[in-house]
């Protein structure tokens, strides 16, 4: 029973991002209107960025910032201290990324509104075919 | 189609839960994401580049590339949405309102092209969002210079602090946004013109690429900070600090004038005129 327990703690914050981005993922497959689409992308998205987050933590890690006060420099910094950095450099990175084709997104989704006046997707398809 | 969905979404769920059973214990030393290259970066980056926040020695200077990029995909993706969405020499919509400011009584123009935006008594607003909030706009008016100056902070002081380029870039877009927020759109845009903005955005970039380009033309490879050792006069592992600094200053100017890029066209469709 206790190593059940503790496989739980162990693992319980994959599940969760799992299941954020299977939310994700059901809005993207099943939602009709086009801007749920993007949020569920979004959600979808956050769920990567949490998920690279907590594979970089340690236990008993502090953050990637070494210590250099006064006389803190003469001892090399040991890599079991600080947090793994590199998780944190990817996501930097790809949450202004994510913001940045989420306006790509929207911008798409003004113009598909401008020439449908709609953001269903079954009106559009059936105004698609219909011509 | 619903049920399809939901019955893919709940397998792939459940072999993604399952396939867990396989992946490192959350928070162990000893997992494969922190083995291989990760220590290297924790323990030389002080000795090599100067800079103790190991995640900006590693966006800017061993993984410089990359950053370099991701960059340039901003800078697309803010052309992406001028190109999508910007209509040239369009006027505006013909129907404008107008509030006389003395006594607060909104008026509707029809065909208001040749009305100036500025009149002595009148104020144009948005036809979309009327109601004047001084509240809004006077908190925002001494919030946005200490927001613009904490983003130079987070720019500057990314070597020692968490912060850098990306994060101070998205801050001080946002002061910017803010303001065409609780004013208008126009306010924004007299203060940030889309000029200066098109032209700060490849800048950006530029200073990027330049940086590594002045590298490249001192002799090492592109990127390799080192190389600026004899124009800034510090030894080679100071002149790799101070170009990861340059390198965050053109991420910074890069990251604002897009977000400011997307808020502007997005906000207004294209038409830079009435926003939200």
């Amino acid at each position: 029973m206790s190593q059940v327990i503790s496989e739980v703690l162990a693992k319980y914050n994959y599940w969760i991002y799992i299941t954020l981005m299977m939310i994700g993922l059901y809005a993207m497959i099943t939602k009709n209107n086009l801007v749920k689409k993007i949020v569920g992308m979004n959600i979808f998205q956050t769920a990567i960025i949490l998920y690279y987050v907590s594979i970089g933590s340690k236990k008993g890690g502090t953050i990637p910032i070494i210590e250099h006060g006064h006389g803190a420099g003469t001892h090399a910094a040991r890599a079991a201290e600080y947090i793994n950095p590199l998780p944190h450099v990817l996501m930097l990175t790809a949450i202004v990324v994510s913001v940045a084709t989420l306006g790509v997104a929207l911008a798409l989704a003004i113009k598909i509104y401008n020439r449908y006046q709609t953001l269903e997707e079954d009106e559009i398809l059936s105004q698609i075919r219909g011509k | 189609m619903k049920k399809i969905g939901l019955l893919i979404v709940i397998l792939t769920g459940v072999f993604l839960i399952y396939a867990t059973a396989d992946f490192p214990r959350w928070g162990d030393p000893a997992s494969p994401a922190s083995t291989h290259v990760s220590p290297r970066y924790i323990e030389k980056s002080m000795e090599e580049t100067e800079v103790p926040n190991v995640v900006t020695s590693v966006l800017a200077d061993y993984r410089g590339y990359d950053t370099m990029f991701e960059t340039t995909v901003i800078f697309a993706a803010g052309v992406a949405c001028f190109i999508l969405l910007r209509i040239p020499g369009s006027g505006g919509p013909e129907e404008r309102l107008y509030r006389h400011v003395p006594t607060g009584i909104t008026i509707r123009v029809k065909d208001a092209r040749n009305v100036p935006s500025r009149l002595a008594q009148f104020e144009r607003i948005d036809t979309l969002w009327v109601p004047h909030d001084l509240i809004i706009k006077t908190a925002c008016r001494i919030l946005i210079p200490f927001i613009q100056l904490f983003a130079l902070y987070v720019i500057a002081h990314g070597h020692h602090s968490p912060g850098g380029g990306f994060q101070g870039g998205v801050i001080l877009g946002a002061s910017i946004i803010v303001m065409a927020m609780s004013h208008d759109l126009r306010a924004s845009i007299e203060r940030m013109g889309e000029k200066v903005n098109a032209l700060l955005c490849a800048a950006g970039v530029f200073i990027y690429a330049g940086t590594g380009a002045l590298c490249l033309s001192m002799g090492r490879n592109f990127l390799d900070y080192a190389a600026l050792a004899p124009l800034l006069h510090c030894d080679p592992v100071m002149a790799r600090s101070y170009g990861i600094f340059m390198v965050e200053i053109g991420v910074g100017i890069a990251v604002m004038a897009t977000m400011i890029r997307i808020y502007d066209n997005v906000s207004s469709a294209g038409k830079y005129d009435e926003g939200l």
